[in-house]
């Protein structure tokens, strides 16, 4: 059955679409869907994908890449500055336990020193894929535990760059076993000297800082001159593409370069772009990575003997989740914190598959033992949303409730969030009007030279169309108070809007329009605040006219704002009128009649006259 | 000699006839400085800073506006509230209005005769005035007899232009700083005392 390409490509998108919304439907987690698709079309069920496995493995590794990417986006360096303590802190205590417990657990099992220590480190790793791509599925990511997790697992991506470089120490012989996964890293550096190794990864962490603020920005500025959407589709994929390469070059983890280019691109305009723009592949990935871990769970091996896997499962998860819940006490999170992040990370990662077959090329592991600790690797992983659920159904509702925090009282503190859209001459008075009250609005614009400006001048400014859902979504428009678009283009203001009460229905709106015309259209499209940019201005220098002939400033201020509540009025009036065009015109001819006469009779009526004649006894004589 | 500030606030000055005639010619007196509150701030965004500025430039101020529901309009009361700061005009080192004088310049509808305990309106115009009185006091100024010209809506051309006169010799007199002793005998300043001549 196996054999083509797009048969198999057909298999796993065929077992995505089916089995996720399945999943989804019976309330479990999309990851959960995915691992069970893929045991579904593994060559144990199915059978339609078959050992080619370990190559998509190794393909749909880049959607754990981009993953990181997406993740340095979100956190700018002066935030990662303030995570290195909590990195190397819970990150160092997690491992180091994890190894200590993980080498007395197989060592009592019988294992040699040198095999207990090896797996002991792939142990000690959790899957960031699959832990990640949990919290972001309940939005869990900015939370406590979820900071939390992110830092063990940063730490973790560290890490095993070291225990790759001190796995050969523990080789009997040193002598290689045939290398056909290694050889497919492509290494430069293994026949070079120690140091010179350690400076090509220095050299190529700061090539990764400095090209992401020198290279990959006014790259990007340039590729956004020509306006072509797919370039900077292309750009995207090419800058997380380059940094996997590099890194795979030194031998460094291209989750971790991708991480640090993301963290370098965080301040650029361009972020949330980028964000918008990676996430369809990085969500395709991933889903394509769960699919390959659930084809790779050997099901013959577990036949062999299931009991005996059975037990080191079940050893691992509780070894690792007793350290993890310990470090998470150790770091004073609550206790509901401290369960969703034992839970969440208590399997064996990813990285566990490299660690694995690197001890196996290096005579460390048998085939056997590795083929064991392969499927252990794999049934932990996709027991970790089977547990998630069990914490959150049945522990957490009994045991952690009573801890639940208060929330804060003072909510003032929180800043009031406003997307404003478009920064030219209209959005930029808005803008800065807005700063000046301390209100700074994230801000969304189509023009990339006048972002590149606007950023030098120290505005927070993104380049992107805001008429893409997903943009505004990653300018985070879920946590908005309000969105003011000043776009002048009344189709992109519509097209935006509509998209916006589509998905958003409960967020205030605020839009500019040109004109009457506009303005009309859009109170007919139900958004309340609209702002024609050819009312005020001209009233006033109609009133500053008048005052230049003798007018009262005081009494054409009055009058100007009646003016203008008149004009507001008759506007909205007409605007619930369904629009035929004859009998539109009609009605604006009526309109405008109508306003003519008020204004008339206010002036015939003198409103004020009769105020000047407070507590007198003749209230006729003044007419002058 | 001494300098005047003369602080108009009126919502509708172009239907009154009264300030006309009242104001005509006072801006090209010398050393007299009209200042048209309701024009220079329509919007009520008083420039505090300026506003100061010319408070120090001046020894005598003045305060002319109609007299509305017992009070001024309320930019004139938005003036009091946000240029005489504590600690500036008033407060332990509030002294920068200190020893000026302030005269208060009103116009009524209703006739003298309304503003006594016989009266419609119960009190005097004097008694109507006490906070202004207090607060041109808290400031350190010497606050003189109100000067009020009454039912305005009654007066022939005649009388009208006779008060003009009347308010254009007291501000000269101002002017001239010598009649201020005089000017502090006086208990109601409908009428100017006799006494008080152009030099």
């Amino acid at each position: 059955m196996t054999g083509s390409i797009l048969f198999e490509a057909i298999a796993f998108l065929a077992g995505a679409i089916i089995c996720v919304p399945l999943a989804k439907r019976l309330g479990l987690s999309a990851v959960l869907g995915y691992l069970l698709a893929g045991i579904l079309i593994g060559p144990y069920v199915l059978g339609f994908v078959g050992e080619e496995g370990d190559e998509i493995l190794h393909f749909a590794e880049f959607g754990v890449v981009m993953m990181l990417f997406l993740i340095g986006l979100e956190i700018d360096p002066a935030r990662f500055w303030r995570m290195r303590k909590t990195v190397v802190g819970m990150g160092g205590l997690q491992v180091a336990g994890t190894m200590l417990l993980g080498y007395l657990l197989f060592s009592w099992l019988g294992y040699d020193w040198e095999v207990s220590v090896a797996i002991a480190m792939a142990v000690a790793l959790s899957s960031t894929a699959i832990a990640l791509q949990s919290l972001k599925e309940k939005g869990h990511f900015d939370t406590t535990y979820g900071s939390a997790s992110f830092s063990i697992l940063l730490f973790q991506d560290i890490i095993v760059i070291l225990m790759l470089a001190v796995m050969p120490l523990l080789s009997p012989g040193g002598e290689t076993v045939a290398t056909e996964n290694h050889a497919e890293t492509l290494n430069l550096l293994e026949n070079l000297p120690t140091w010179l190794r350690g400076l090509a990864i220095i050299g190529s962490v700061v090539l990764v800082v400095a090209g992401g603020r020198y290279l990959i920005v006014p790259t990007l500025r340039w590729v956004a001159t020509w306006n072509m959407r797919e370039l900077l589709t292309a750009s995207a994929l090419l800058i997380v593409l380059g940094i996997s390469f590099l890194m795979e070059l030194v031998g460094l983890s291209p989750a971790l370069g991708a991480f640090l280019g993301g963290v370098v691109l965080a301040n650029s305009e361009f972020r949330h772009e980028l964000e918008s723009t990676l996430e369809p592949f990085k969500e395709l990935l991933l889903g394509l990575f769960f699919m390959a871990v659930g084809a790779s769970v050997n099901f013959i091996v577990i036949a062999a003997d299931p009991l005996g896997i059975g037990t080191i499962v079940v050893a691992v998860i509780v070894v690792k989740a007793i350290v993890l819940f310990g470090v998470a006490a150790a770091f004073g999170l609550k206790m509901d914190d401290r369960l969703l992040l034992t839970v969440g990370l208590a399997q064996i990662g990813e990285f566990a598959f490299v660690l694995l077959s690197f001890a196996f090329q290096l005579n460390i592991l048998s085939q056997e033992q590795l083929d064991i600790m392969l499927v252990v690797t794999a049934v932990s992983m996709t027991m970790t949303p089977i547990l998630g659920i069990i914490n959150e159904r049945l522990l957490l509702p009994n045991i952690a409730t009573k801890e639940k925090e208060e929330r804060p009282t003072d909510e003032f503190t929180a800043t009031h969030k406003v997307i404003l859209v478009g920064f030219g001459h209209f959005g930029s008075t808005v803008g800065r009007f807005l700063r000046a009250h301390g209100v700074e609005a994230t801000i969304l614009d189509y023009d990339s030279n006048r972002v590149d400006l606007l950023r030098r001048m120290g505005f927070e400014v993104y380049y992107g169309d805001a008429t893409r859902i997903d943009l505004l979504e990653s300018a985070g428009i879920a946590e908005a108070d309000l969105l003011i678009c000043t776009v002048g283009s009344p189709d992109t203001t519509l097209a935006l809007v509509r998209k916006v009460r589509k998905h958003y229905p409960a967020l205030e709106v605020m839009v500019r329009a040109r004109n009457r015309y506009d303005a009309t259209d859009l109170l007919n499209d139900g958004i309340e605040n609209v702002y024609r940019e050819t009312l005020d201005t001209s009233v006033k220098l109609a009133s500053d006219a008048l005052n230049k002939f003798g007018f009262r400033k005081y009494t054409l201020y009055r009058h100007a704002q009646q003016f203008v509540r008149l004009d507001e009025e008759s506007l909205r009036r007409l605007a619930v009128q369904p629009r035929h065009e004859d009998e539109y015109v009609f009605r604006v001819r009526e309109e405008i009649a109508q306003q003519e006469s008020l204004l008339e009779a206010d002036r015939r009526r003198k409103p004020f006259t009769e105020d000047t004649h407070w507590n007198s006894e003749l209230r006729a004589l003044l007419e002058d | 000699m001494p300098k005047i500030l003369l602080l108009f606030a009126h919502p509708r000055y172009e239907q009154s006839r009264t300030n006309h005639a009242l104001l005509r010619g006072v801006g090209e007196l010398a050393e007299v400085t009209f200042h048209d509150l309701y024009e220079a701030y329509p919007e009520f965004d008083i420039d505090v800073a300026y506003e100061k500025k010319l408070l120090l430039e001046h020894d005598v101020i003045v305060w002319h506006h109609p007299f509305y529901w017992y009070s001024c309009p309320p930019l004139l009361k938005q003036w009091i509230d946000v240029v005489l700061e504590f600690n500036w005009a008033y407060g332990p080192k509030g002294n920068a209005l200190a020893d000026k004088t302030c005269l208060q310049v009103i116009t009524t509808g209703g006739g003298s005769e309304v503003y006594c305990s016989a009266g419609r309106n119960n009190y005097s115009i004097n008694t109507f005035l006490r906070p202004f009185e207090q607060t041109a006091r808290l400031c350190g100024m010497r606050y003189l007899p109100p000067y009020a010209v009454t039912g305005t809506h009654k007066l022939t051309d005649e009388e009208l232009r006779q008060h003009a006169d009347e308010y254009h010799r007291i501000l000269i007199s101002l002017r001239e700083n010598a009649s201020v002793a005089d000017l502090k005998d006086c208990e109601f300043q409908d009428d100017i005392p006799p006494q008080l001549t152009i030099s």
